[in-house]
């Protein structure tokens, strides 16, 4: 029954997370002096960050291989979406789930040479995907729109039997893009916690154990790179429909950059680590790309990013979800006078996400 | 059961210009436990890489149970009926005891990630049997105290028991065991040896062991191969092998043939 109490407090955070979903645009509109549709767009765009960082998580901290790809997913989605809707006039809905899908095929296309490759020789291979993505949009300009991108993509709407409901505002959006990561940070749970995700963390674990206990590596590793690449792409479409257009260079290899460094800041093999990473770097880059005394705006956010990583793997190894981890630990050895080592112990076994 | 559980035929594997084994024949019967012994290097552990698809053999066959393995996937070996531990133990290691003996029932569930992410019917249910299974092995092992407990944080000794346990639970027909007693001392490598035995009977396991304590092995196998240089140079009973002239020659000067190592 011990599983049972850790998952019970680890499941808390989630809880707090969507009173405050369901309590931020209030709250945005009773606080004077700020724009509360900016905030409502900014927020947005941090949580479909968020849906990428939960599927690189599964794929990077749980499954153990690495990728320096994912905007090349993220604008696959954005992409397919944009011109589902655009040039064939098909239904949001349908646009995203066929983006979703369309990012996971390639995802497991690109698993298969992640069989026979590891380590830094998978980081290149994933990085040569994500570079050649918005380079590939460039030159097939005659249908993407080239390097000046698409846009007045129309707005996102929801069939509801009789009537149909569309997403006009920020607020709306905000709603839209916190159903769907809600949705998708569960299923996440769902897989790493199951018999699914004990494949995955067997693979990053040892592979010649997983390949003895009779995991197929072909099948696990191209599912954590197609279910990844499902979130990326699924993540990337709600972002063409927030901005109402895109252009190659959203998608640029810093972005792919930006994600890793979410889920490393947030702690590998930890989904509430995923989010929060997602969320805080969002803001930050935000906050420091408008900085009235610096000038150089976009670079000062590299530096920063730069620092970020070193400092977390240097100081903070497991992120934030490790320093949660510990300062729920201390505060449990206190109160309940339990031994530190048992406790460490349990929670070590939850970061895996396995118990 | 008719016929022997494990049949190799003429083994052979190179490394470059290396022979590693050497037209190899290996029975293993039903209810047996077989002995692999040899001074180092004698490839011992390669014939047992051979036997779970690691290795790809240049030469010759493997068949279990009547079934020719030679060609399956290391994947593939477990689901018919073949589990092993490794000398220096291939543990999950970020996993806790349970985690791995419910990674040693990977082929025993259903999978799909659909499945598991929509938590479908079922899917509970299956967890709750593994659970329930996998705490059976770790209380028949003396390990329900470290279940809970991440593998990576254990004396070495336990994580070679829970390694066992994580091949046991799978249901094996075949139990190939590499080198069980490494790290453990002499009082420890007593209890291994009812262990194993015990878990024969229980299990109706057949055994192939491999292992460089004469000692223990003496006392353990009905039967015993001894390998030098990738060939088979003695077969026969422990009393036969232990006079046999070659197998004198081939461990002269090596004190693993009399000493415990530890």
């Amino acid at each position: 029954m011990h599983w049972l109490r850790t998952r019970g407090r680890a499941t808390a955070p989630y809880g707090l997370g969507l009173i405050a979903v369901l309590l931020i645009p209030a709250l945005l509109n009773v606080i004077p002096g700020i724009a509360p549709g900016y905030v409502l767009y900014l927020v947005s765009l941090a949580l479909i960050y968020a849906i990428v960082a939960i599927g690189l998580g599964i794929l990077i901290g749980h499954t153990g291989q690495i990728s320096l790809g994912h905007a090349g997913f993220f604008a696959i989605g954005a992409y397919a979406s944009a011109l589902l809707t655009l040039r064939l006039g098909l239904p949001f809905v349908v646009a995203v789930l066929v983006a979703g899908s369309v990012s996971a095929a390639i995802g497991f296309l690109l698993g298969l040479p992640a069989l026979r490759l590891s380590g830094p020789y998978l980081a290149v291979a994933t990085l040569g995907f994500g570079l050649a993505i918005p380079q590939l949009v460039v030159w097939q300009s005659s249908w993407t729109g080239g390097s000046s991108g698409l846009h007045g993509l129309p707005l996102a709407s929801l069939p509801l039997g009789a009537f149909t409901i569309v997403f006009r505002t920020d607020q709306d959006y905000y709603y839209l893009a916190a159903a769907v990561l809600i949705v998708l940070t569960i299923f996440a749970r769902n897989v790493v916690t199951s018999h699914t995700g004990r494949a995955f963390v067997a693979i990053r674990d040892s592979e010649i154990a997983a390949r003895a206990m009779g995991v197929d590596l072909v099948r696990y590793k191209t599912t954590a790179f197609a279910l990844s690449a499902l979130y990326a792409g699924i993540a990337g479409a709600l972002y063409a429909h927030l901005l109402h257009g895109i252009s190659p260079e959203d998608f640029t290899v810093l972005l792919s950059v930006d994600f890793l460094t979410m889920i490393v800041l947030g702690g590998l093999g930890s989904i509430g680590g995923a989010l929060s990473g997602a969320l805080l770097l969002t803001f930050l880059q935000n906050a420091l790309t408008r900085l009235p005394v610096v000038h150089d705006f976009k670079n000062l956010y590299i530096v920063v990013l730069g620092v970020i990583l070193i400092l977390t793997i240097v100081f903070f190894p497991q992120g934030l979800a490790g320093i949660a981890r510990s300062w729920r630990l201390r505060r449990a050895t206190r109160t309940l006078d339990r031994p530190a080592g048992a406790g460490q112990i349990v929670e070590l076994g939850e970061r895996s996400g396995v118990r | 059961m008719t016929g022997p559980v494990l049949e190799i035929t003429d083994l052979t594997i190179r490394f470059g210009g290396l022979v590693a084994v050497d037209g190899l024949d290996l029975r293993v019967n039903a209810g047996e436990i077989v002995g692999l012994i040899g001074p180092n290097g004698a490839g011992k552990t390669t014939v047992f890489n051979c036997i779970s698809r690691f290795y790809q053999p240049d030469r010759g066959t493997v068949h279990f149970k009547g079934r020719d393995i030679t060609r399956s996937g290391s994947h593939e070996i477990i689901r018919f009926g073949i589990a092993r531990t490794f000398q220096n133990v291939e543990l999950c290691r970020s996993m806790t005891a349970l985690g791995n003996l419910l990674v040693g029932q990977h082929v025993a569930m259903r999978s799909g990630v659909i499945r598991d992410g929509l938590r479908l019917p079922g899917v509970g249910a299956d967890e709750a049997r593994a659970t329930q299974r996998a705490d059976e092995m770790l209380e028949l092992l003396g390990l329900t105290g470290d279940r809970d407990h991440v593998v990576s944080t254990l004396p070495f000794g336990l994580q070679k028991l829970v390694e066992l346990g994580r091949a046991l639970v799978s249901d094996p027909a075949l139990l190939l065991l590499d080198e069980p007693t490494a790290g453990a001392d002499k009082q420890e490598i007593q209890g291994l040896a009812d262990l194993i035995r015990r878990m024969r009977d229980r299990f109706d396991l057949s055994v192939l062991v491999v292992e460089h304590d004469m000692s223990f092995v003496m006392g353990l196998c009905d039967r015993l191969y001894v390998l030098d240089f990738g060939r088979r140079i003695a077969e026969g009973a422990p009393a036969d092998v232990r006079n046999d002239s070659a197998v004198i020659e081939a461990y002269l000067g090596e004190p693993e043939l009399e000493v415990t190592e530890v």
